[in-house]
């Protein structure tokens, strides 16, 4: 079947097979391999990508299902080279080590801020529960996120 | 931390490396997708040496995603490769067809045991594991056969197609029955891999208060979230170059050779991009399997285990049955310790040697025990291979030791952190093993840091701080609160004798006018942040601030694994000793220039300097000359093999110390648990990084509490029953609490910098103090880990 969809802002037009999971399409078709498979059962998180602003897991979504839509990885955050904010964090606050989760936590934690912005402590655990990390004990992930809000404040505020 | 003076917008820890889809400049053509290679190169001027919390060099390809696992690498007209495996845990092969796998469309090759060119088999410590199996298999898994296609469904459609013909055998999966004398043995030599003896002092000491207790530890799976992925480039002479996510590209690069019956200088490996390892991947998974595929079919095949198959794939911790009794004085003194301790190997050795021997040299515990027995024995089955996994045989030995001292404080009516701090090690006490400790050994001080830390508060109403959470499972009925705590220690670096060495080739020269570094080992970063620590030493060392570090891979000597805690000593040593070298020569060049004596000559902010005068000059108007390049092969001081009989001898070069407090609400009737605190306490020697050593100890701290609630992977008549992340659970975000942790820096004197091991020491203790803490909750003796609700709220 041909697909149409919108991925890191370029429109992609692409025959594929009716089964293909967005994340193989993201992989082999399209070349962006931010989106990691780390499970093949929904359990880790590390292929989240943004769909249509909201954070979903890659490997658990087909491609056929994203038609029409927008998608957007961890490669299509930067603008300018410029970092997102929370990729800022992630760096700043160590929140990562082997790095395998990071692409997915980082759109778990952009999502999670777009529809709050002003977690607590608790309420960013509680958003990113379905993405894992096996290096960090996810205390700097935590504060990654926390501190991404607070920028995004004083972005605000100044 | 990092210093001022930096440009905007530049990271000093982004010098250059990991590029992604990089071309490796020495190989143009030859290089996938994906392949580590030389990125940006920051200006000079950058101090951002030992001691200070500068970035990761990889961290910002890292969130951007650019950073090339081996699971990422891609070359045009690679095949795939997939494995078949045995699906009994104990049979004899009777034949293998592959006729019709290999008549499939779009297949390349479909290899057997016959098609394995050198020794079909490899091992670190034994080679007693088959490449693929040829006449039996030993545990259920176990690769029998090769399929390259076109499509990696392509490959594992033929796969299905060949024809094994198995007779099945019963087989052998209790480890203590394994080692019966007419018990089946699995291999020439029998089932016994090694017998530790440990004999030191009376061997029939008595004591006013004894307790017993016999533990369970489960086996662990490492769970890197990255599954074993590489690709194998035949070079079209004969060789082939293999990249792959790997802990050490030269023992790897021997077993590879050995198989493929090639020299080394035919058989290249390049380190791909780790996501994580743990041990895990200390043993070859598919390395010869790749390199096979790429040889027969002369095209590059790449090979990516799922995640099921990566519980297949890799060995996992072993599980330990121990039998453990104490005695002590009434006034609360140590007098004797006698363990037995079993630990099921599974079907192949793998680091069953090294793990037997923490386990029972430090199966005393960090604590002065006058009179000490163990036997610890490591045991062939037909269970999965059990090898490395982060804190090996200390981890398990813990939650033996550390629930004895709780019942010996019990027994003996005293606080049980008194107890501990009483008999804790120290500088200049002796362990089991003879071996006197000769640097900071601070058991009491860690135990009384955590201790002293605040206690998280009393338990809220909210459901989702409660076990159980949104399941609505209780609104604080039945729900306990206990408080424990735990302290452990292992060795760092390779013991008993083994000649522990890495391999460092710095080189500093004018690069667009400005002195720039470039330091080249084949340490395999896989999260830990050993490319920074390369970085830091060489900014220290050489007052350069830019600095590059070359992808990793074997056209440089060995640096040992990255395991045992020992990197940032050994091969942090090895780059220091480089960067002396190197600065001597550079000195020297002062000298010859020398207008006048100076003494002190050293190198800083770009400078070199000199007592009582200015700057000498810049470091780059040396370097006119010509570059300065040193390789330096770096060992720490030389261990001993243990006597065999009695366990005595200078075994292991340092011990790395840590100590838990853990906080835990319980449900009991239901036997949920909720960690709500796992506060520690942590010796660094020299923290060359604090914000890396930080992230070391809280991710090792919470896989302790995975092991200790958690995880499992269960085996049933040596069959896995829960290959998968929806049945193996590992800690998610809500499981593991925020994390207090209290790094101290006593310096090691014979270590470089002073510094100890920091990776594996919050992986024993942690686990031990959250079921002490469930246990003073529960008032349930807990003998078996993982804790699971049956434990709590079943019968007694």
């Amino acid at each position: 079947m041909q697909v149409e969809l919108t991925v890191n802002g370029e429109r992609r037009s692409d025959e594929v097979e009716p089964r293909m999971l967005l994340v193989h399409y993201l992989r082999d078709v399209c070349g962006l391999r931010a989106a990691n498979v780390g499970c093949d059962t929904t359990s880790c998180g590390a292929c989240t990508v943004l769909l249509n602003g909201e954070s979903v897991k890659s490997c658990t979504v087909l491609v056929a299902q994203a038609a029409g839509q927008e998608v957007i990885t961890t490669e299509g955050l930067a603008s300018d080279g410029e970092l997102h904010p929370v990729q800022r964090a992630f760096r700043a606050e160590h929140g990562l080590q082997c790095g395998f989760c990071t692409p997915g936590m980082v759109m778990a934690a952009i999502g999670l801020l777009a529809e709050n912005p002003h977690p607590t402590e608790r309420e960013v655990r509680e958003g990113l529960e379905g993405n894992l990390c096996r290096c960090t004990g996810y205390h700097n992930i935590v504060r990654a996120v926390l501190a991404a809000a607070r920028e995004a404040d004083a972005e605000v505020t100044a | 931390m990092t210093t001022s003076g930096r440009e905007p917008g530049r990271e000093p820890g982004q010098s250059g490396l990991l590029a992604p889809a990089g071309r490796a400049p020495s190989r143009p053509r030859r290089a996938p997708d994906g392949v580590p290679a030389e990125a940006d190169r920051p200006g000079a001027g950058e101090t951002a040496g030992i001691g200070t919390s500068v970035r990761r060099p990889d961290g910002r390809l890292k969130v951007t995603g650019e950073f090339a696992y081996g699971s990422d690498l891609w070359m045009d007209g690679m095949l795939w490769g997939v494995t078949l495996r045995s699906p009994h845990p104990h049979a004899r092969i009777r034949s293998v067809q592959i006729g019709e796998a290999l008549a499939t469309t779009g297949v390349h090759a479909v290899l057997t045991s016959a098609d394995v060119p050198g020794q079909n088999a490899y091992g670190l410590e034994h080679a007693d594991q088959p490449v693929l199996a040829a006449d039996l298999v030993r545990y259920a898994g176990e690769p029998v056969a090769l399929v390259a296609a076109d499509h990696p469904e392509t490959a594992r459609l033929a796969a299905s197609r060949i024809m094994v013909d198995y007779e099945v055998l019963p087989p052998v999966t209790d480890p203590v029955a394994a080692l019966a004398p007419d018990a089946p043995a699995l291999h020439p030599g029998g089932n016994l891999v090694r017998h530790l003896k440990i004999r030191k002092g009376d061997p029939e000491p008595t004591a006013d208060v004894v307790v017993a207790g016999s533990y369970q530890i489960g086996m662990q799976d490492q769970a890197f979230l990255g599954p074993e992925a590489g690709l194998a480039v035949p070079d079209g002479a004969g060789g082939v170059e293999l990249f792959v996510s790997t802990q050490w590209l030269h023992v790897d690069q021997r077993q590879i050779c050995a198989a493929l019956g090639l020299p080394a200088e035919r058989v290249r490996l390049v380190l791909a991009g780790v996501g994580g390892a743990f041990g895990g991947r200390e043993d070859l998974s598919m390395h010869v399997h790749a390199c096979l595929l790429a040889l027969h079919t002369g095209k590059p095949v790449k090979m990516v285990y799922s995640r099921e198959e990566s519980f297949f794939g890799h060995v996992h911790r072993h599980p330990v049955w121990i039998d453990y009794e104490h005695g002590a004085s009434s006034d609360g003194t140590l007098v004797y310790v006698t363990a037995t301790m079993h630990l099921d190997g599974g079907a192949y050795a793998s680091s069953t040697p090294a793990v037997v021997g923490n386990a029972g040299t430090m199966g005393a515990g960090p604590y002065v025990v006058p009179n000490v027995r163990i036997d610890a024995y490591g045991v062939y089955t037909n269970n999965p291979p059990c090898g490395a996994m982060r804190g090996f045989g200390s981890v398990q030995a813990a939650f033996g030791y550390e629930a004895q001292m709780d019942k010996l404080a019990a027994a003996l009516g005293m606080d049980p952190v008194e107890f501990r701090c009483k008999n804790a090690m120290r500088m200049g006490s002796e362990g089991p093993t003879g071996q006197v400790l000769d640097s900071p050994a601070p058991v009491a001080e860690l135990l009384r840091r955590v201790q002293r830390m605040p206690l998280p508060e009393s338990g809220s109403a909210d459901l989702r701080s409660l076990p159980g959470g949104v399941g609505n499972t209780t609104h604080g009925e039945g729900i306990v609160r206990g408080i424990g705590y735990a302290v452990g220690y292992k060795n760092v670096g390779f013991s008993e004798g083994f000649d522990d060495y890495s391999t460092a080739r710095v080189r500093l020269e004018l690069t667009g006018g400005e002195p720039v570094v470039t330091v080249h080992t084949a340490a395999a970063e896989v999260g830990q942040g050993l490319v920074t620590i390369e970085q830091q030493i060489c900014r220290t060392e050489l007052g350069v601030g830019t600095v590059v570090v070359v992808p990793k891979d074997t056209s440089v000597g060995s640096a040992g694994s990255t395991s045992a805690s020992r990197q940032t000593y050994v091969t942090g040593g090895a780059v220091k000793a480089a960067c002396e070298a190197v600065r001597e020569r550079l000195l020297a060049r002062v000298r010859e220039r020398g207008e006048r004596e100076l003494a002190g000559l050293r190198l800083a902010d770009g400078l070199v300097l000199a007592d009582g005068a200015g700057p000498v000059g810049a470091i780059g108007e040396f370097l006119d000359a010509g570059p300065i390049e040193e390789t330096v092969q770096w060992r720490h001081r030389p261990t001993q093999p243990i006597d065999p009989e009695t366990g005595q001898g200078f075994a292991h070069v340092q011990y790395a110390f840590a100590a838990h407090r853990a906080v835990v609400d319980v449900d009991t009737e239901l036997g949920l648990v909720k960690v709500v605190a796992l506060d520690c306490a942590q010796d660094v020697g020299r923290a060359l990084n604090p914000q890396a050593v930080v992230g070391q100890i809280q991710g090792g701290s919470a896989q302790g509490l995975g092991l200790a609630v958690m995880e499992e992977i269960q085996v049933r008549d040596g069959l896995i029953a829960n290959p998968s992340f929806t049945d193996y659970l590992i800690p998610t975000i809500l499981d593991v609490p925020p994390m207090r942790i209290d790094v101290l820096e006593y310096p090691d004197p014979h270590a470089p910098y002073g510094v100890r091991g920091v990776g594996e020491p919050p992986t024993i203790s942690s686990g031990p103090a959250v079921v002490a803490a469930i246990r003073a909750a529960t008032g349930r003796d807990l003998a078996r880990v993982p804790v699971r609700p049956e434990h709590i709220a079943g019968p007694a």
